[in-house]
């Protein structure tokens, strides 16, 4: 990625839950991570990754239980310091919200008050964001935006209720964008939806890119297929750390990481090569964060594992644009992860 | 296996599980809603069948009134040749030692305040075993079956394990009946893409090692792709195309098939143009 | 391995209270409106509110069941004149029979938390009971038995209180002529909000895919309202069950007052009767109606406050960690935080970059 173009650059990004039993389990561990301006960077993981609390302390959302102990988030010509602990980081992070950093949490969709038409939300919305808009003002910048779209601009006066889940999801997404904020992080965006939906949504998103409604996008799902459509860049979570980031189609296509690669090969497409193989899952689940496995926290399920992965945190391999934070990445440079020999089913029958 | 067989044989090549022209219709005289419009469907013994829709499509309403937990509002379900639309009570009962089923949330299909040995003791009265298998053989026979061992999971409640395991569970228990037929509704949606695999590849290995009938209702056609012999493709309540499926899948005749088809997200291609 | 990630569920937990409402979150107000009342009311926590309540429900039991062992006078016993004034032997002086107040306040408290447990347990079996059929059931049971329900809603309950009540006193039976006879019909005839409200906790258990799972398992409908649908519900039958007890002792206190209840019995409401018929408030004897009336004021108090803490207390959503360790722990976070800002900003803390 050229550096002069970077649009959001987050550094250092530590964030924990307090527990009832007072230890903390942090759940997002120093992790950074830039985006290019009009680029859309994927954020992947099995669930409980931390992939969501990242989301959630970058949009400045973070409520308790969740704290953010440290983390700087540097959008255009603003650096924002992320952290939740002193008394003035709900009134210093309010003021970024929505022009700077808007988020897109899961099932918004689901949480329309039932009572409110979609405008009356709109409105709401806005001037929630900023206090100074009127609610003609509001409106306006609605319908603007769904005609800028080609949506159907009678859904302002329609009740949730009344409409698709995926024009639902498009509409909320639509809303959270209006003000055109720098960086839009959507949380789990398709995974309620059908497919169908789903690639209305995505087109949209990349309409809204294109258009420059937002100046960068961080899009979080554990659906790879879905993050390879719409992504530029993915970062891949394990157990609150980023192990691997790359361009889409080097990272899916040339995993440098064993858990990529996992993940990549448990992908299920309707395709002749899905239907006559046998594809192995990932051993185990993900360790339990109040007490990560050392060095490796994906060692004890890695195929490749060694000793030294037992024993020490990985270095960062970095070839150009892609890095990988793995022992065997760093004895095998620019080679990508093997696959295990597909079995054919009739094998296995007999 | 089991001996608590309904009625009679099934004979290769007929249908173990049929609906016919089942319809299901919600709510009263004013809003009327067809859920099921008309569907009729032959499962045959031993394969792997998928029903594949989109939400609203009436998969999950139909495989309710497959499992009779739904009543149907017209048509037929026949077992193994032999009406079982209305039977009640114990007879029910016998009907689910042959049907079992997995559902969809691997949270919500337990009583979170039972240990899993609890829940799994509960299904004794219904089990199939062996001769002379005693509770704990049985149990500890059909946790092998999905990877478990009862002394890491017996004394475990639902919320002390992770969502592939819970899945597989429930697999263990549905199978402690010595089913004919397995149920899976969306069974596997809610997993990660990792552990997904695991409980598709423990059905897959079930249908050889037992003999059993798979009827896996999904909304991804890639997991139909990857399970399935014969793919049942629904909309709105109606089946729009069925067949083997290499043919519904590689060779889609329907329009609406084929619309699901090219809207499936996959690793190839960005839709990103530049 | 341990299988079990507290983060998933930590994750969908904080997702809750996000998805709230879509307004406040898609506009970036993270302030969730029931954590921001409990940030007001300045830090009376879950466990303050709890003990409280505790506090004064346990100090009314003990008043009124170890109080009669240790006290050196019965109730019934005749130890000074009418309305005598308080002196050092008795410290709330006597009543208008001459008998010691404190004595009997402290029989009157017992008999009426009698009162409150028998009414409560009979109005919370027969609601649940009601409730949970009609809720699991449905169809034309659950038509059936909440058209019942909101017959006896309808009638005024006071009316046929009264009415039986006064038939009561002349009964032949002579159990149902004191306390209990009073507390059973206290308990027959306030069941029906509490079937109502449990009815529709019911309906909504009854879609959970748990009790699908019971019935494939081949459970039947006795056993799986006892074993799949009530512990569900338990917490919240816990709950309406305290409101139904201090319902109960303020019906047969309201009763008692009026004259209608026994009248063999000493109980709160029995007392403030008789201060009332005896002129206790023209002649200025407030030690005859003031100390029954604080009585019933903080028991009924103390087990509202109980109710709306066991809302905390089973909900483990609202439950907060006690305040000394929530102080150590933040004190903890922060010095991590610090520590944090020191090191070296990198992908993966203490991790050496290899350039290939």
């Amino acid at each position: 990625m050229s550096s002069d173009n970077i649009l959001v650059r987050a550094t250092n990004v530590n964030a924990s839950y307090a527990t009832n039993t007072g230890q903390d389990v942090p759940a997002v561990d120093a992790v950074s991570l830039e985006i290019a301006e009009g680029q859309i960077l994927g954020l992947a993981g099995e669930s409980g990754c931390g992939k969501s609390t990242l989301g959630n302390a970058l949009a400045m959302i973070a409520n308790p239980p969740l704290y953010v102990l440290s983390g700087e988030l540097q959008i255009a010509d603003r650096t924002i310091d992320l952290s939740t602990l002193d008394k003035g980081a709900e009134a210093r992070h309010r003021a970024f919200r929505g022009d700077y950093v808007s988020l897109l949490p899961q099932g918004a969709m689901n949480s329309i008050s039932p009572t409110l038409r979609i405008r009356d939300l709109v409105v709401d919305v806005v001037r929630g964001q900023d206090r100074s808009r009127s609610r003609d003002e509001a409106l306006d910048l609605a319908r603007d935006r769904l005609k800028q779209l080609g949506m159907p601009v009678r859904v302002l006066d329609q009740y949730a209720h009344q409409l698709s889940g995926g024009m639902r999801q498009r509409m909320v997404t639509v809303i959270s964008t209006l003000l055109n904020p720098r960086l839009l992080i959507a949380d789990e965006p398709t995974s309620a939806l059908d497919v169908s939906s789903q690639k209305a949504l995505i087109e949209m998103l990349l309409q809204m890119v294109e258009q420059k409604v937002m100046g960068a996008a961080i899009f979080i799902t554990h659906d790879l297929p879905v993050l390879s459509m719409v992504t530029d860049q993915i970062a891949i979570m394990y157990a609150g750390r980023i192990i691997e980031t790359g361009p889409t189609a080097e990272l899916v296509h040339r995993a440098r990481h064993p858990y990529t690669s996992a993940l990549v090969s448990a992908v299920l497409d309707p395709t002749e090569e899905t239907r006559h193989k046998r594809v192995a899952g990932i051993p185990g689940s993900p360790p339990n964060l109040a007490s990560p496995p050392s060095g490796c926290r994906f060692h004890p399920r890695c195929a490749f594992a060694t000793e030294i992965c037992t024993r020490e945190v990985p270095p960062l391999v970095v070839e150009g644009e892609h890095s990988s934070a793995c022992w065997w990445a760093k004895d095998h440079p620019n080679e990508p992860v093997p696959l295990p020999d597909p079995v054919s089913l009739e094998g296995l029958a007999s | 296996m089991s001996t608590t067989t309904t009625s009679g044989a099934v004979t290769p090549g007929s249908p173990i599980l049929q609906a016919k022209n089942v319809t299901k219709t919600f709510g009263g005289a004013g809003g009327k809603m067809t859920a099921v419009d008309d569907v009729s469907v032959d499962f045959h013994a031993g394969k792997v069948l998928a029903v594949v829709g989109e939400s609203g499509s009436g998969k999950s309403t139909l495989a309710r009134m497959l499992l009779r937990l739904l009543p149907v509002t017209s048509g037929q379900i026949l077992y193994q040749g032999r009406d079982v639309t209305n039977i009640r009570g114990s007879e029910l009962r016998r009907y689910w030692t042959d049907v079992q089923a997995v559902f969809q949330d691997p949270f919500a299909s337990f009583n979170q305040f039972f240990t899993v040995g609890q829940m799994l003791r509960r299904s004794i009265r219904l089990a199939g075993r062996s001769q002379g298998e005693s509770d704990d053989a049985l149990i500890e026979r059909c946790l092998g079956y999905v990877g478990l061992k009862p002394d890491e999971a017996m004394a475990k409640f639902p919320h002390q394990m992770s969502g592939g395991q819970r899945q597989r569970v429930m697999v263990a228990r549905a199978l402690m009946m010595s089913p004919k037929v397995l149920l899976a509704d969306e069974a596997t949606s809610m997993l990660d893409a990792s552990l997904r695999v695991n409980v598709l590849n423990v059905l897959q290995d079930l249908r050889s090692e037992l003999d059993l009938t798979v009827l896996f209702i999904t909304h991804d056609i890639g997991q139909a792709c990857y399970l399935a012999d014969e793919v049942v493709v629904m909309e709105h309540g109606v089946i729009v195309e069925q067949g083997a499926t290499d043919e519904v899948i590689f060779n889609p005749q329907n329009d609406y098939t084929k619309r699901l088809l090219s809207d499936v997200p996959d690793l190839k291609g960005s839709l990103k143009s530049r | 391995m341990s299988g079990i990630n507290p983060l998933s569920e930590l994750e969908a937990e904080t997702r809750n209270t996000n998805v709230a409402d879509a307004t406040s979150v898609l506009a970036g107000l993270t302030t969730h409106p029931r954590r921001a009342k409990r940030r007001r009311s300045g830090g009376f926590n879950v466990s303050g509110r709890f003990w409280v309540a505790a506090a004064l429900v346990g100090f009314v039991i003990l008043m009124a069941f170890i109080g009669p062992l240790v006290y050196p006078f019965g109730a019934g016993e005749k130890v000074g004149g009418l309305y005598d004034n308080p002196s050092a032997t008795h410290l709330l002086g006597t009543d208008n029979f001459g008998h010691d107040v404190i004595s009997v306040l402290m029989t009157g408290a017992r008999n009426s938390l009698y009162n409150g447990l028998v009414a409560g347990l009979v109005a919370t079996a027969i609601g649940v009971a009601i409730g949970v059929l009609a809720g699991y059931v449905g169809g034309w049971l659950e038509e059936l038995l909440m058209g019942i329900t909101n017959v006896v809603l309808a009638v005024p309950a006071i009316v046929v209180l009264i009415l039986i009540s006064i038939s009561l006193q002349n009964t032949s039976v002579g159990f149902l002529k004191g306390i209990m006879g009073l507390a059973l019909v206290i308990g027959f005839t306030s069941w029906p909000w509490t079937a109502r409200a449990v009815r529709a906790q019911a309906s909504s258990v009854a879609t959970r895919e748990h009790i699908d799972i019971a019935k494939l398992s081949g459970a039947r409908t006795p056993g799986i309202l006892w074993r799949d649908v009530l512990p569900y519900l338990a917490s919240y039958i816990v709950m309406a069950f305290v409101l139904q007890v201090a319902g109960a002792i303020l019906a047969e206190a309201s009763l008692s007052m009026l004259g209608l209840g026994p009248s063999d019995v000493v109980s709160l409401g029995v007392q403030l009767h008789w201060a009332i018929a005896f002129q206790a408030v023209g002649s200025g004897a407030w030690w005859a109606f003031l100390p029954p009336t604080i009585i019933l004021t903080l028991v009924s108090f103390g087990l509202l406050l109980l109710q709306s803490s066991l809302d905390e207390l089973f909900n483990p959503r609202l439950r907060r960690g006690k305040r000394k360790a929530m102080k150590a722990a933040a004190e903890r976070r922060a010095a991590a935080a610090a520590q944090l800002q020191t090191q070296p900003a990198g992908l993966a803390a203490g991790a050496e970059e290899v350039l290939a």
